[in-house]
Parts: structure tokens; sequence; C-alpha cells
């Protein structure tokens, strides 16, 4: 017995000590700062999180090839969340363990806002480079890159009244999603000073995003010449498709969802002309810094990058920057880093490659100017 | 005016459920299991039509034979795999489950080739579209094509039911597996075929669903199988013209619904619907009610 004791009590220690062993090396001595990246990679919305994991991954290799921020290098572990809230909060955890410092992520809003309660909680450092609601930035250690959805609502707004688009407008929104229902939200508010009249506001849901004839119609019957889509691009086309049958062609207008039309396989891209929309990205854009990215985007995964792709690579040039300007280490606790960074967003200005000269204010928000695109023979481009 | 457009496009989404409703409510009716993964065999239906015409560029009609096969094929090879060997299970809920298992198992691997791009199908149907009441009222060709094509199918899944050798087999087996097998009736057979009749009418659903609303990606057959699931229920699952009635209703519903109540309310009205009618007829509309002989 008294053997056996010995047996167990030496086993035990030899365990605390490579447990505490494990600890240091978890700890001390690091030089690479940890990038946990959360997205859904498969799933319904698995386009946005690869096109987010790849310009990520593009934006880190293309940092440690240049030697790294401050001289430490960047390491990238990208979680799968299948757009859905539980596995998130799972994906987080799994970063955690790894020793994620600091997280870009989630790419869709819901995910973002439930991982939001937990980096809160840890004050991890958190940009999501496309979770456009405002609730994704409600805490102090959460930051954005693209728009916030009343951004977009209002600047469409603006943009159709100011550039006199249109009199009658009807809106075609999705109300069981967020992104499409905060849009419509800003937008019917913003509408209310504008020379325009919103004459239909026509709703559908995740389950029934098959026929749009209903709304088509009641859009046509009200005599809208403008209808406006804060929806994605899978839902466009369908309504698209279904309005050309119907004989109905008003001009369309619509936000940063759009952005992936031209690329559905095997899509009548003519039925696209003439689609205006506000987004912070296009592939074909002759701007120098868009066009280089589009060309390493290609070179490296032979496909065209969205403005996911280009949101992913911006969000770790934004960390760069901050992680420079604040001078935070590898070295540092979480919270430290946490700390150390959310100080330091709004004090940074950023030329990225959905935005010259973006800026932060301290809740979250970004500040940079839209782009109004408008898809002609086939291509986007700037109007 | 607007009223009859309405109605028209009621019919015609509804003509689409009714298709796939038909296949539901064959394999309930004889097999007695809910096949939950019909709905992703009609998404493996367009992306093979999707393949053969748009990818490869054979002619139409060639695709939607070829997805008639494959589905078949597969329908057989998944009742073979997952479903015969718990005929036997204690517990119905065991099938049931696999069912589901299959469904995933179908999205995700049409995910893994096809990726979660969506992609736009082309039309199969190549018919003018017929407009009426000076270009006010236009029924597009696939409407017509759906609508044709789903009361023919029931015509000849009703004949050959009623009035073929292996059609009264297939009744047999649905009232009484047993006694059946005992009347020398290929039990495993007869079940096999009902799969394979079952699958090829999602194939012909499924290019017609693609066709009407030209958006594929890996989950497209998912929202209207259950749709159409209720619609056979609606109907009386197990009935063949039930399942027809109750697809075409449906369809009326939540189009009626969505143009005249309110658009974000079109499922909870059509659903509420479903939850009276159930309440009054627990069989659905042209359900039988069978008493069991004690």
């Amino acid at each position: 017995m008294k053997k056996f004791r010995k047996i167990v009590s030496v086993a035990m220690a030899s365990a605390l000590v490579l447990a505490l062993a494990g600890c240091g090396g978890n700890k001390g001595g690091s030089d690479v700062f940890k990038i946990g990246g959360i997205g859904p990679t498969t799933g319904g919305a698995a386009i946005y999180g690869i096109n987010v994991m790849n310009g990520v991954q593009l934006a880190v290799d293309e940092i440690n090839a240049a030697g790294g921020v401050n001289g430490f290098q960047l390491e990238l572990n990208f979680q799968d969340d299948e757009h859905d809230a539980e596995k998130s909060i799972n994906a987080y955890n799994t970063v955690k363990d790894w020793g994620a410092q600091m997280i870009i992520g989630c790419v869709t809003t819901n995910p973002c806002i439930a991982v939001s309660e937990n980096t809160h909680a840890d004050n991890m450092m958190m940009l999501t480079p496309s979770a456009s609601a405002v609730k994704c930035t409600q805490y102090d250690n959460a930051f954005q890159v693209c728009f916030s959805d009343p951004n977009q609502g209002a600047a469409s707004a603006q943009y159709i009244g100011e550039n006199n688009l249109a009199q009658k407008v009807a809106v075609i929104y999705d109300s069981s999603d967020v992104y499409s229902s905060g849009i419509y939200e800003s937008f019917s508010k913003g509408a209310e000073n504008q020379s325009f009249e919103i004459v239909a506001a026509e709703a559908f849901t995740a389950d029934n995003k098959t026929d749009f004839s209903v709304q088509l119609q009641k859009a046509k019957d009200a005599g809208a010449d403008l209808v406006f889509l804060p929806i994605y691009y899978q839902e466009s086309a369908l309504i698209l498709t279904q309005a050309n049958s119907m004989g109905y062609a008003p001009k369309w207008f619509s936000c940063d969802g759009m952005d992936g039309i031209l690329g559905v396989e095997n899509f009548d891209t003519s039925l696209a002309e003439g689609v205006m929309l506000l987004t912070p990205f296009a592939a074909d854009s002759k701007d120098e810094a868009s066009q280089k990215f589009t060309n390493a985007y290609r070179a490296a995964y032979n496909d065209t990058p969205n403005q996911f792709a280009a949101d992913g690579y911006d969000a770790v040039y934004i960390l760069a920057e901050a992680i420079r300007q604040s001078g935070a280490k590898p070295s540092m606790s979480v919270s430290e880093i946490g700390d150390a960074l959310k100080a330091a967003m709004p004090q940074i200005s950023v030329d990225g490659v959905t935005g010259a000269g973006m800026t932060w204010l301290s809740t979250g928000e970004v500040n940079k100017s839209p782009m109004a695109v408008v898809i002609k023979n086939g291509e986007y481009s700037a109007m | 005016m607007s009223f009859i457009t309405y109605l028209i496009n009621g019919i015609s989404l509804g003509s689409v459920y009714a298709l796939i409703a038909l296949g539901y409510t064959m394999v309930y009716g004889i097999a007695k299991m809910l096949n939950f993964a019909h709905g992703d065999v009609i998404m493996v239906g367009g992306f093979t039509c999707y393949t053969i015409c748009s990818t490869i560029g054979l002619p139409p009609l060639l695709g939607v034979l070829v997805s008639v096969i494959v589905c078949t094929v597969l329908g057989i090879v998944i009742e073979k795999i997952a479903y015969k060997p718990l005929r036997r299970a204690s517990s119905p809920l065991a099938v049931l489950i696999t069912a589901i298992g299959v469904s995933y198992l179908l999205q995700n691997v049409a995910l893994l080739i096809f990726g979660a791009n969506a992609k736009s199908f082309t039309s199969v149907v190549n018919l003018q579209a017929v407009t009426l009441a000076d270009g006010q009222i236009v029924i597009s060709g696939e409407t017509i094509v759906t609508i044709v094509s789903c009361v023919i199918i029931m015509v000849l899944l009703m004949l050959f039911i009623n009035k073929t050798k292996v059609g009264q087999a297939m009744l047999a087996v649905s009232e009484d597996k047993g006694a059946a097998q005992l009347m020398g009736i290929n039990v495993n057979g007869t079940i096999s075929l009902t799969f394979a009749i079952g699958s090829a009418l999602a194939a012909i659903a499924g290019v017609l669903l693609c066709s009407a609303y030209p958006s594929l990606t890996p989950y497209t057959g998912s929202m209207p199988g259950i749709k159409a699931f209720v619609a056979a229920v609606f109907g009386g699952i197990g009935s063949i013209p039930g399942a027809f009635i109750g697809g075409i209703l449906l369809g009326v519903i939540q189009i009626f619904s969505q143009a005249y109540i309110s658009s974000q309310m079109a499922d909870a009205i059509v659903f509420a619907v479903l939850i009276i009618v159930l309440l009054v007829k627990p069989t659905g509309l042209l359900g039988k009610n069978i008493q069991e002989k004690v």
C-alpha cells in the first residue's frame, strides 16, 4: 500500500510539474502576436467567412514577410462558426485555449453579438471585419471595419435624395435579418428629410425567400420608380430575375450586401445592368491599393475578392497599426493588450482598400466615406 | 386585376410545393416513414441538371433525364444503406433521425463539391409566357409546365397504384407488411421501388423548382421540402390527390396573406391555417381515417 501511495504521489508531482511547464510555455518569452479569427467557413454564409479568412491570411503573410509589427510576427488561427451564435462561442473558446490575444471576428452579425459578450468579459480586443449591427460594438473593446447598419441606411437615403434618383421608392427587405431590417429602419428615418417618398415597404423572411412576386407586384402597383434592396445578393439575383419576367424595370439601389451578384455562377449579368450600390470596395476599381490587393488575392486563391475579403485584409492592417501606435507586446496579458489597443484605436488613421483615411470613434464605429458603384457592362464601376 | 395576378402566382408557387409533396406522401403512404432527406434529393436533382446543362452544355431534356436517373439510383441506395437496416428497429424514431442525418450528409457533400456560392439555374422550360388582358397578367412558361406536369404525374401515379399489379402490391405493403409477405409479395423490392419513384419525382420537382426560382445552393431543397411536407400533411399525408390540393392551397394562402394581410406575417398565417385544419380534421383534408381492427 505504501509503495502504491509513493507511486501515485510521484506521478501526481510530475503531472503538476508538466502542467506548470505548460503554463510557462504559454506565457513568457513569446515573440508572436496570436490572432484568433472567427467566421463561417462552412454552411450557408460560408462565402463571407471564406473570403474574410483568405483576406486575413493574405494580410498576415504580407506583414510577416515585411518583418512583422514592431518586430513581432503575427500568427493566425481561424475557426469556423457556421454563422451560428452558439458555435461561435465554441470557436472563441478554441482560439482562447490556443492563446489568442486579439480577435478578428465575427464575420456575421448574430455570432458577433454573442462573442462580444465573452470578449468583453475577458477584455480581449475584438475587431469585426463585416458584422455591421450597432450592437456588435456595444462594448468598448469591440470595433468595426465596415459601416454600421444605420450609417448605410442613412447614407443610401441621402445619396438617392441628393442625386434626385427617384420620386417614389419601394423597399424590399428581410425582416428576419438584423442587417437588412437595421438598414431599412435607418433608411426610412433618413428618407423623411429627403425629396422622395417611400411608397411601399415589403418584407420577406428567411423561410420565405424564393418567391418575390407579391413584393414586386406591390412595388409596381404603387408606382415606384426605384426599388431599394438592403439585402444580400442571393435574394437580389432572384428579385432581378423575377422582376424581369414580369416586365417591371425600375432603378435598383442597394448596399454592400449586393456585392457579389456578378459572381453568381451562370447569372445573366445583363439583368443587373444599371444596379447601383453603396459599397466600400470594388474589385475592378482603378484605385491602386485595391488593384494591388485584388491581384495578390487572385494569385493566392485563384478567385476574385469581394468586399468581405477586403474587410478582412484591412482588419489585420488596422490591428497592426493599433499595435504600432500603442507599443503593445506579445508578453503582455490579454487584458493589458486589450486596454492598450482600445486606447490606440481612436488615435490611428489607416489607408486601406475599403477606404482612405479610416478613423474610429471610441464607440467602435468607423468613419469613412461610402463609395457608390454602378454595374455597367457587367462590371462594377465608380459613379 | 392584381387579384388574378396574385392567384396565378399562388398557384404557380403551390404547384411546386405540390410536386414535392407527391414524393413525400408516396413514400409515407407506402413505407410509413417520413423521408426528411426528400428535399435534399431535390437539390441533388437540381445540381445534376445544372452540371449537365450549364457546365457541360448538353441539351436540357438530357439534363432532366440524367437527373431523374441519378436521383432514382440515389433514392434506392439511401433506402438500402440508411433506412432498410432500421426497418425492424424498436422505435420508429430511429429511422426518422437517420433521415435527418442523410439530409445533412447530402447538404454537406453538395457544399463540398459545389461550394456555398449560389448558382443561377438556366430554365429548362422553353415556352413563351402567356400574356392576357393587355399585358397586365403574365403567366410564365415555367408556371404552365409545372402545373401541367404536376397534374399528369398525379394522374399517372394514381393509375399506377390502383390499376397495376405492382401498384396493388404497394397498397398491400402499406396496409400490412407481414400479411403482404405471406401473400408472396416481395416487401423489400416494393419499398425500394417506392423510393425509386419518389426520388425520380424529386428530380423532376428539383428541375422545375430551380427553373421557376433560379437560385441553386446546397440548401435549396430544405425549406421547400419542409413546406411541401406541411402541404402533404395539410392535404392528408398518404393521399396523392391530397398532396396536390394541399400544395396548391398552401401556395395560394401564402401569396394571399403576403398580398392582403402582411408580407411579414405570411408564414405565421399559413401555419395558423394548418393548425386550424388539423384541429377540425386531424387526418388532413383528404386523409382517410383507418380504424385499427382489434
